[in-house]
């Protein structure tokens, strides 16, 4: 083969590399108040161009404009910013943790705390919600105590999980949320099959998802929109664009030709493209994917554009594939800065009340570590029994598994337990 | 008791269920207007409604984690992957979320999911309509792996899936749907209205899991098999007039060692056989057990008979199919050896 000639083959390119100026010009931008609200029963067919355009809310002034204004009461507004200023202290102090060699992973969701809480807030309580593993605000936003997820994280005594999953997979059963995968994407065509069931039981609950950019790539969520259309099962299918997918540019998950939210049109389904970074845009966004659900209007594929402004994991360093500081360049800014600024524009906030609020939940997450640590550490305190391991793999133990506890326990027995 | 085929033992088992629960749903390409292209499903929509048999998109990724998301929310839904040669683009939502969905959270959530699936050879169906796979689900912790050898066994061990609240993978030798096949494919076709086990009870039952059939008891040496090959296993026997003991598994997790024990302990020479590839076969684990189990009770070495290690070729079928000849080379290895 002739190697000499030039290739013709399109290598996507991220607009910047460590070393280079940040360039976030490719993010195609509406301007706050911009775009039509439409009819929540609008066919798909009629409502193309909401998967190109951004709805946006709040102006660069921090002020609420145009048609998907959700006019919510100062007292909500407060809320979601507790929630989100409550999931970044607790994830900086998670963070913290796993340097600290206390637990052996974690993944923050610095920058996207608006997606988890605004959208959670939008839904009721019985809404099943299928998380990714970058979605705590659903945890917190459901009231799921700290201490419950920081067990988690720690595979202690309290774990949720009986330390059977990674820190961040959790779940609650009471609280509607269903486990976490580390398989990317599965839970997507779960949350449709679950939607579907509601809708032959008759029940007016919803489901909705959430996955990355990166993670639209893997079949299941081909799947998920195709049955989703089929069936017009009530679900709500969330990407959240936050550009990255480790070190892998969102151009390979093919979005440097088309929209995510895009997606949803080809498959019969309304998408809509919503500013991220804005609470209120994003709630509005949800509010009326689920009434559209509710009403049997079918299902929303929802992009939410937003900046993975920190690393992957604790696992992850992007100063090796990213432009240095490049979040502070993110033209969408800051979730709960805009909020923030919005709320005093109200005359409903103030520096000095959210100062207080900040102090006031570091106390929480502090203590609720001091808690969490009780029920034991990877390498102090009680520790959960390892016969454990052998449980709930079926509803009942079958006899293998019987033998290989006991082989496991005189193993154990015979090194002193250790 | 009625004459039936393992098609309508099948179909009967799912009707009583969808009769008798309502959290059943069915679903899967092909299964409901046009009753699935074995019949399987035949007169279920018109009976059940539209929205308990469901057709679905040509997408077994698609059918296995939307029926995850049902079995989460109360149904209990039975799945039909149309060949088990289609089953893997389905493989990641099996192997990493229907098998684990329990274990990951705790008992919280589980997905009884019963997944059933046609497989094995014997009908001219290439490599992409004859494969036997159940080996690489019976390595996956949290999946019980079955497969019934005749209509009564389908009917009772369907049932009993379905009522399990853990996933099932139901794999149905498709060679046997219509008769017990010997492996002979020049004999005439024997139909199961001739064979005891298609006098079939119409009403509800159930077969449990772990817990083999001795299909025929003998003492000279022990059959350990499943699927079609428990007529070929016969067959084979009968042609060197030995008094073989013939274990229909029929479970394969969850596994009866006992059965299989007791009857090598009793012969002393085991013979297992199945139809798929041999390397890293269920096979193997079957050996393995009997050899940690029984080793002095074995007077020679135990036999494998299965598929050789090839894809399934469509021009060679009876030279690939793990027949008669086969089997009577082992059992008369198995016979002449210490």
């Amino acid at each position: 083969m002739e190697m000499n000639r030039k290739s013709r083959l399109h290598l996507p390119r991220a607009p910047a590399r460590p070393g280079e100026v940040p360039d976030f010009s490719y993010v195609q931008l509406s301007a706050a108040g911009a775009v039509a609200r439409p009819d929540v029963n609008a066919r798909a067919r009629d409502i193309v161009s909401l998967s190109l355009d951004l709805v946006r809310v709040l102006d660069d002034a921090g002020d609420a404009v145009g048609p998907w204004h959700p006019h919510l009461d100062a007292a909500d507004l407060q809320v979601g910013l507790r929630h989100m200023l409550l999931t970044r202290l607790f994830d900086d102090r998670m963070q913290r943790n796993q340097r600290a060699g206390k637990i052996s992973f974690y993944i923050r969701s610095l920058g996207e705390e608006a997606v988890s809480v605004a959208q959670c807030m939008a839904l009721r309580p019985g809404d099943m919600l299928f998380p990714s593993y970058r979605n705590q605000g659903l945890q917190i936003a459901r009231g799921i105590p700290l201490v419950d997820l920081m067990c988690q994280c720690l595979s202690n005594t309290r774990d949720m999980c009986k330390g059977r999953q990674l820190p961040v997979m959790y779940h609650s059963k009471s609280g509607n949320i269903f486990s976490i995968s580390g398989n990317l994407a599965t839970q997507f065509p779960q949350a449709v099959g679950w939607a579907m069931a509601a809708a032959i039981k008759g029940e007016d609950h919803l489901a909705a998802s959430w996955i990355g950019e990166g993670s639209s790539a893997e079949a299941d969520f081909h799947h998920a929109l195709l049955f989703a259309s089929v069936y017009q099962a009530p679900v709500i299918l969330n990407v959240v664009n936050n550009q990255w997918a480790i070190s892998t540019f969102q151009g390979y998950a093919g979005g440097e030709q088309r929209s995510f939210a895009a997606r949803g049109p080809g498959y019969g389904i309304a998408g809509i493209r919503v500013d991220g970074n804005d609470f209120l845009a994003v709630y509005a966004v949800t509010q009326w994917a689920a009434e559209r659900a509710r009403t049997g209007a079918g299902p929303t594929l929802i992009e939410l554009v937003t900046y993975r402004a920190a690393a992957h994991s604790t696992s992850d360093d992007p100063a090796r594939y990213r432009a240095k500081n490049d979040q502070e360049h993110w033209p969408l800014g800051d979730p709960i800065l805009r909020l923030k600024q919005h709320l005093i524009g109200l005359g409903e906030w103030s520096e000095a009340r959210h100062q207080a609020m900040a102090a006031e939940l570091e106390t929480l997450v502090q203590t609720s570590w001091k808690e969490a640590v009780t029920f034991g550490t990877m390498t102090e305190g009680p520790r959960l029994d390892a016969d454990l391991m052998f449980e709930d793999v079926f509803k009942e133990m079958p006899e293998h598994l019987q033998r290989q506890r006991a082989l496991m326990r005189a193993e154990r027995s015979r090194s002193g337990g250790k | 008791m009625a004459g039936m085929n393992m098609i309508q033992a099948l179909n009967s088992a799912m009707d009583i269920m969808l009769m008798k629960d309502p959290s059943v749903v069915i679903m899967g390409e092909d299964v409901g207007y046009f009753g699935g292209v074995f019949r399987a499903t035949e007169g279920l929509q018109r009976k059940y409604g539209e929205h308990r048999v469901i057709d679905t998109p040509i997408a077994e990724g698609g059918i296995v984690g939307t029926a995850i998301g049902m079995s989460v929310n109360g149904l209990r839904p039975v799945a039909e992957i149309q060949f088990a040669d289609y089953i893997y683009p389905g493989f990641d939502q099996i192997v990493s979320e229907l098998a684990r969905i329990r274990y990951r959270s705790a008992g919280e959530f589980f997905a009884p999911v019963t997944i059933r699936t046609p497989c094995g050879g014997g009908i001219r169906g290439g490599q992409t309509h004859s494969q036997s796979p159940e080996g690489i689900f019976t390595h996956v912790s949290g999946l019980k792996v079955v497969m019934p050898s005749n209509p009564y066994d389908a009917k009772g061990l369907l049932i009993t899936c379905i009522e399990d609240d853990d996933p099932v993978i139901f794999f149905e030798p498709k060679r046997l749907y219509n008769g017990p096949f010997d492996g002979d494919p020049g004999k005439p076709a024997v139909p199961w209205s001739s064979h005891p086990k298609g006098q079939v009870d119409e009403g509800y039952y159930t077969v449990p899991l772990a817990k083999a059939d001795i299909v025929r008891a003998g003492a000279d040496v022990t059959v350990i098999t499943y699927g079609t090959m428990v007529y070929v296993a016969l067959a084979a026997a009968a042609s060197l007039n030995l008094h073989a003991e013939i274990i229909d598994l029929r479970s394969l997790v969850p596994l009866d060692v006992d059965t299989i024990c007791t009857s090598v302990r009793k012969t002393g020479r085991c013979v297992v056989a199945h139809e798929a590839t041999r390397f890293s076969g269920f096979g193997a684990e079957i050996l393995s057990v009997v050899q940690e189990e029984c080793f002095w009770d074995l007077e020679a070495p135990i036999q494998r008979v299965a598929g050789w290690d090839t894809p399934y070729p469509h021009a060679f079928e009876w030279e690939y199919f793990p027949g008669q000849a086969r089997v009577a080379m082992a059992l008369r290895a198995v016979m002449e050896s210490a």
